[in-house]
């Protein structure tokens, strides 16, 4: 569709597309200084190359220091929640991959478990423990891009490409696991969509070997560096109880202080029979968010380590309910239940109560959350994603005013956004 | 320091606010108080600093519509029939990090007019959630500081997330009817 058509169009309808706003649509919303012209408006817009997906940010700037940021969020929208309650339960888990895309699993887990829980469906535990592992490396490489970005936009762009190779490794055994690189879902109601390949065990022990001396390598490159050093120490500062209040989660509160892992304090999948640590910053700055996620790399390591002894090679990887799960295909031949049970819920779907759940899990950006009110049918009445992204954003404006610009790019790396998990 | 024992949030609200609590539901590990929404900023002021309850943070909004027929006066919590007798209903789901435990309140708000309370004073992380709700659902947010759309365009029409809002496929575009297709589309200045 050409310019010329959507001119030609206008001509015919007699409207004009109007470009320009006026400095009044924001009066309650930057101070009055930007109303005289004494400050400066500018758009950080939705296409730049440091705000991490389409997000603007409006800022009013006296100099270079931010007076007010003004996020304005929606470009990625695209009705995931709206778009579920016209599917089945298990035909929604794709769409909730598309979230977070950084770090998929989650929000498919967080799905499943509320779908699990609203109709009481069990998991064995050989296909907690495979969740958790997933889990545990979708963090890893959703870490990985957090620190690629976070280092391409302060100028250690070498750093990029290094993180970027081990994601490689972690994108190879997803692809290995569901058959697509970032997108599997691979996590459905009831446990796995399928057993675990040959090559998962030697691919994943490949990988433990590989990685901590990867890891020692950012800390040579990042942590004693005083160019970094400079840019992120008391930068970005949040303090624990206005962390709180906002209601920001994850590493962002942690660097804090607050000590609050969805892992530890309301453990699902088997995560409590786990041996791992939980980091903790100090002064809530960029650096101590930065500190926080590089030892949560090693802890993510050391929890992979531990459910991969836990793993069998073969074995249940769903829940044996026929009435939610479907057969598999060899009993298909021989029994005529399954053969029901297989019609029934590939053209139906399964039924769930009518009532609402909330379930939420550790993601690497904070706590997801899951709302889901079933209608007693076979789809949802509502769902409802609380991603912490978006709780994030709305907590950005506190960390940064009275920063500089430069600053502000930091800040944004630090807190980890990703903007179709803000979006949905 | 003494920490004290918590107490049962339902007893708590029941007698601090005895005509507030509607109704009370317990449903797999989790408890919904529904309360009347007039009172809400009270009693989550409440909720959030009374010593045995101390619910700090605020997970999430989150608001659900009950149309066409699932709401009104037969749904009045007896009987096994859920209770909803309006039709949008909006959860608040909180946390407490002391006693590690979580909560569900739920308001409901009128069809013609849906109002609440806004409880950005309590807890500022109900900023965005509730500028969603008001965006998408068409609930309204009494005495939040700043009601604009989140999501949509500021000057759309309509609320997405509503079950009446028909959820928009689009007519595939070819070149042969690439005409038609511009001549219709609602653009978001008409």
């Amino acid at each position: 569709m050409a310019v010329s058509d959507i001119q030609r169009a206008d001509q015919e309808k007699g409207t004009k597309a109007v470009w320009e706003g006026s400095v009044e649509q924001l009066k309650g919303l930057v101070s009055d200084r930007a109303m005289t012209g004494e400050t400066m408006l500018l758009n950080m817009g939705p296409h730049h190359p440091s705000t991490h997906g389409v997000l603007r940010l409006l800022l009013e700037l006296d100099g270079e220091e931010l007076v007010t940021v003004l996020p304005d969020v929606g470009f990625l929208h695209t009705g995931i929640e709206k778009n579920i309650e016209d599917k089945t339960y298990e035909k929604a888990v794709p769409l909730t991959d598309r979230m977070d895309y950084l770090s998929p699993m989650s929000n498919n887990m967080v799905f499943c478990m509320a779908v699990e829980k609203l109709v009481e469906l069990d998991v064995p535990e050989r296909a907690q423990a495979i969740r958790v592992v997933l889990l545990e490396l979708s963090r890893i490489a959703s870490h990985m891009v957090w620190l690629a970005t976070q280092a391409l936009d302060m100028g250690a762009m070498s750093v990029f490409l290094y993180c970027f190779r081990e994601r490689e490794k972690i994108l190879r055994i997803f692809e290995m696991v569901s058959g697509q690189r970032m997108m599997g879902s691979y996590f459905r109601p009831g446990g796995l969509w399928r057993d675990l390949p040959e090559g998962f065990h030697e691919a994943v022990q490949d990988f433990i070997d590989y990685f901590p001396s990867k890891v020692d390598d950012y800390e040579r490159l990042l942590v004693k560096n005083p160019i970094w050093i400079d840019r992120t120490h008391g930068v970005g500062v949040i303090e624990p109880d206005v962390a709180l209040a906002w209601g920001v989660t994850g590493p962002a509160l942690r660097g804090s202080g607050v000590n609050w892992d969805v892992r530890k304090a309301l453990p699902y999948s088997g995560y409590e029979t786990y041996d791992f640590d939980v980091p903790l910053g100090e002064h809530g700055d960029v650096y101590d968010r930065f500190l926080v996620r590089l030892v949560e790399l090693r802890q993510s390591l050391r929890i992979v380590e531990q459910g991969m002894k836990r793993i069998d090679k073969k074995g249940p990887f769903r829940s044996n309910n026929r009435k939610f799960v479907p057969p598999p295909r060899s009993e298909l031949g021989r029994s005529m239940e399954a053969v029901i049970h297989h019609f029934k819920l590939w053209t139906e779907g399964f039924n769930a109560p009518d009532e609402e759940v909330y379930s939420a899990i550790e993601s690497p950006r904070g706590e997801i959350g899951c709302y889901l009110h079933g209608t007693g049918g076979n789809r949802p009445r509502r769902v409802h994603f609380k991603t912490p992204s978006f709780i994030n954003i709305a907590a950005l404006p506190v960390m940064s005013e009275g920063h500089m610009i430069a600053d502000l790019i930091a800040i944004i790396g630090s807190v980890d956004i990703v903007l179709g998990d803000c979006d949905r | 320091m003494q920490i004290p024992p918590p107490l049962n949030p339902v007893d708590a609200l029941r007698e601090q606010f005895p005509d507030d609590v509607l109704h009370v539901r317990q449903f797999r590990d989790e408890m919904t108080i529904v309360v009347n929404p007039d009172n809400i900023v009270a009693i989550m002021i409440y909720l959030r600093g009374t010593p045995g309850l101390i619910y700090n943070l605020l997970s999430d909004i989150s608001a659900v519509d009950y149309y066409p027929n699932d709401y009104g006066n037969q749904f009045d919590g007896q009987g096994g029939r859920n209770f909803r007798p309006e039709r949008f209903g909006v959860s608040y789901h909180i946390y407490s990090m002391l006693y590690n435990r979580r909560l569900r309140i739920k308001a409901f708000a009128l069809e013609e007019d849906p109002v609440i309370p806004s409880i950005t004073e309590v807890w500022p992380a109900a900023n965005w959630l509730e500028r969603e709700i008001a965006d998408m659902m068409g609930v309204r947010f009494d005495g939040h500081p700043d009601p604009r759309r989140l999501m949509m365009p500021d000057d759309w029409d309509g609320h997405p997330h509503r079950r009446d809002y028909p959820l928009g496929k689009e007519t595939i575009q070819f070149s042969f009817n690439v005409e038609e297709i511009i001549k219709h589309k609602p653009r978001a200045t008409d």
